[in-house]
């Protein structure tokens, strides 16, 4: 009873084909974005802001990318570490060699950059399929993590290989402290989020879904292959890149490749997994849990007191870890957002069982 | 003339640890054509197995080693794995049957990290040397060197797979196999059960994992790096096709070969270190051409 369309007319087209049809959507979101926006710059201290929220935050642009991919498209990526990279070192080497340019411009540039990466390895997909192509795409993950360590022109022949990013300067304002970091990392999001959602619900959404469900059966309606799986690489791909770069500039600092290795890759496709293929809530769902997970482990571990020793800890993380995402994958293979989905079906019938 | 036995050398040491990529991937083979599943938990098989009869063998031998203790901890090892792979069917195989195959092969990433965290958690992270007793004393014949180990290995490899080829043609189970990896609904129609062949799939898988241990293990240290052999294995896998054995083998071969000659001969051109991605863009490559592998099925789609 709390959560249902019956009773709610629509008058007009654009009423019926909103993005969130339903009020209670309408006022949910609101109220997730103000408190993103008002309420957690005031609370939270620079370590939530720095170590769980920023990170958090570019986790689910990477996520939403590898979702647009694999969720949508149904192009299965290993080599998201490999197009974060792209999207990282590009970012710093505007940055550092073309300071005149905004830090907006150059994310942008970044990301296009990283399309443009992403629509070269994803050439192969429109003759390579399923695990085929994911272990193709692992190509793109070595072979972008080896250019990077070993032609220093990328670091700008830094003597460690490691990129460090400059001073963040917005319009004559200093931008580095965490709050600030905060916020332009949640607009950067939400702008792109925005976009993603709009994409997926769009002719080229559907033309992704349509190439995923049955390629063959696409082409013969009259969807073109190469131009819809490209798309969807250069999109992903934007995405990534752009979630690399606000990594380097807006979490961490200094990166070096290896911070992009196979592992990030693996990490980002869990959180599509756990949060839900095809959902553009899932790829943030699933973010949070990735994120969260490891750093809840920890504490616990902590309340446990120095019982265990650090090797041991970090061992019983791992076996937790991975028996945590088999028991997920079993209750609910299809991610965290068809648990959301039960869940606002139940709450339609609230609080009556039929 | 030097440098044709330069050449050859490198072919020679190429080829040969091909045959110990081939040994992994075979594990793969064998569990995706069985059940469909790409089991990324073999490197972490490997790691399991080889740490355990490593340690079983200090442990056999603390006291003083005597002739049998190999033949025990290998023994308990095969017991390991085979237990593990009851497991795996019980806990991760049987609930997710049906499954869409990604979910699979994340459920299979999420065994890796079990593994490794359990593997090393029960025996430790440090490195243990593993001494075969395979003499170090390179053969030479010609000018060419050739190191013992991976001859050995490679002998054995090739046993190990004439011994798979009989098994799989040759006796009942062998035959099952074959039946579920062509058709799951058919085998079970025919009273084929699909569990326990799952088991026994799993097993062997554990056991070529066992073998691959212990060979990388000689090699290069029972240690936590054995998990990546798996990432030199996929390679190989696309190259020779998901579902073939000779596949295994062969794209085992030019994937080493063709690596080891890349890295000698082209990589000082490019910096170096090309080791890591060059077998990738090989089978990339390959892949336009034939995207289902070397001798992978052809992939039919009907509408």
């Amino acid at each position: 009873m709390l959560y249902r369309e019956a009773g709610q007319f629509k008058t007009s087209y654009p009423a019926d084909q909103a993005i969130f049809p339903i009020p209670q959507d309408r006022w949910s979101l609101a109220i997730v974005l103000v408190a993103a926006f008002a309420v957690v710059p005031m609370v939270a201290n620079n370590y939530w802001l720095v170590s769980i929220l920023i990170p958090f935050l570019v986790f689910s642009l990477a996520a939403l990318g590898l979702n647009i991919l694999t969720g949508y498209a149904g192009q299965v990526s290993l080599g998201t570490g490999g197009f974060m990279a792209v999207g990282a070192f590009a970012a710093y080497n505007l940055a550092v060699r073309l300071p005149q340019l905004n830090y907006i411009v150059d994310f942008a540039l970044a990301g296009l950059i990283a399309a443009a990466v992403g629509v070269l390895f994803g050439l192969p997909s429109l003759r390579i399929k399923g695990f085929y192509l994911a272990v193709a795409t692992l190509a793109a993950q070595f072979f972008i993590e080896w250019l990077f360590t070993r032609v220093p022109w990328f670091t700008n022949y830094s003597s460690s290989g490691v990129i460090t990013a400059p001073k963040m300067q917005m319009f004559g304002f200093d931008l580095s402290d965490p709050v600030s970091r905060y916020l332009i990392t949640l607009c950067i999001v939400t702008v792109l989020t925005l976009a993603a959602k709009n994409m997926v619900r769009s002719a080229v959404g559907r033309s992704w879904m349509a190439i995923r469900d049955m390629d063959i059966a696409a082409e013969i309606i009259g969807i073109r292959p190469l131009h819809t799986k490209l798309l969807a690489f250069a999109v992903s791909s934007f995405y990534c890149g752009v979630a690399g770069a606000l990594w380097v500039f807006f979490y961490i600092g200094a990166v070096e490749p290896q911070a992009f290795d196979i592992n990030r890759s693996f990490q980002v496709l869990f959180m599509v997994i756990i949060g839900g293929l095809g959902s553009v809530l899932g790829s943030f769902l699933g973010a949070g849990f990735i994120v969260f997970l490891p750093i809840a482990l920890n504490n616990a571990a902590a309340l446990f007191g120095g019982a265990l020793q650090a090797d041991t800890l970090s061992h019983l993380e791992l076996i937790i870890f991975g028996g945590l995402i088999i028991f997920f994958l079993i209750v609910e293979p299809l991610g965290l957002a068809r648990l959301w989905q039960i869940g606002k079906e139940k709450l339609r019938l609230w609080p009556f069982p039929h | 003339m030097a440098d044709l036995f330069f050449f050859l050398e490198v072919l020679i040491g190429g080829l040969l640890s091909g045959v110990l990529y081939s040994l992994v991937a075979l594990g793969f083979v064998l569990i995706y054509k069985a059940s469909g599943v790409f089991n990324f938990a073999q490197g972490a098989m490997v790691l399991l197995a080889g740490l355990t009869f490593v340690r079983l063998t200090q442990i056999l031998g603390s006291e003083h080693p005597w002739d049998g203790m190999f033949v025990l901890a290998l023994a308990i090892t095969f017991a390991v794995m085979i237990a593990l792979a009851f497991a795996v069917e019980r806990v991760v195989l049987r609930p997710l049957v049906n499954q869409a195959q990604i979910i699979m092969f994340m459920a299979t990433i999420g065994l890796t990290f079990f593994l490794e965290g359990a593997a090393q958690g029960v025996w430790g992270s440090q490195v243990h040397r593993l001494n075969l007793g395979v003499s170090e004393l390179p053969i030479i014949i010609g000018d060419v060197l050739l190191p013992p180990l991976d001859l050995v290995a490679a002998a054995a490899a090739a046993a190990m797979v004439a011994g798979l080829a009989v098994f799989f043609s040759r006796t009942r189970i062998g035959r099952a196999l074959r039946a579920v990896a062509d058709d799951h609904q058919a085998a079970l129609s025919v009273g084929i059960p699909l569990q326990s062949i799952w088991v026994v799939v799993w097993s062997v898988a554990g056991i070529v994992a066992l073998f691959a241990g212990l060979v990388w293990g000689a090699k290069l240290g029972v240690q936590f790096s054995l998990t990546l052999v798996a990432l030199k294995a996929l390679p190989v896998l696309i190259l020779g096709g998901f579902t073939s054995i000779p596949g295994a083998i062969i794209g085992g071969l030019i994937i080493g070969a063709s690596e080891k000659l890349a890295e000698v001969f082209i990589g000082p051109l490019v910096g170096g270190a090309i080791e890591n991605w060059f077998p990738y863009m090989l089978a990339l490559v390959f892949l336009l051409f034939r995207p289902q592998g070397l001798f992978g099925e052809k992939i039919i789609k009907r509408v």
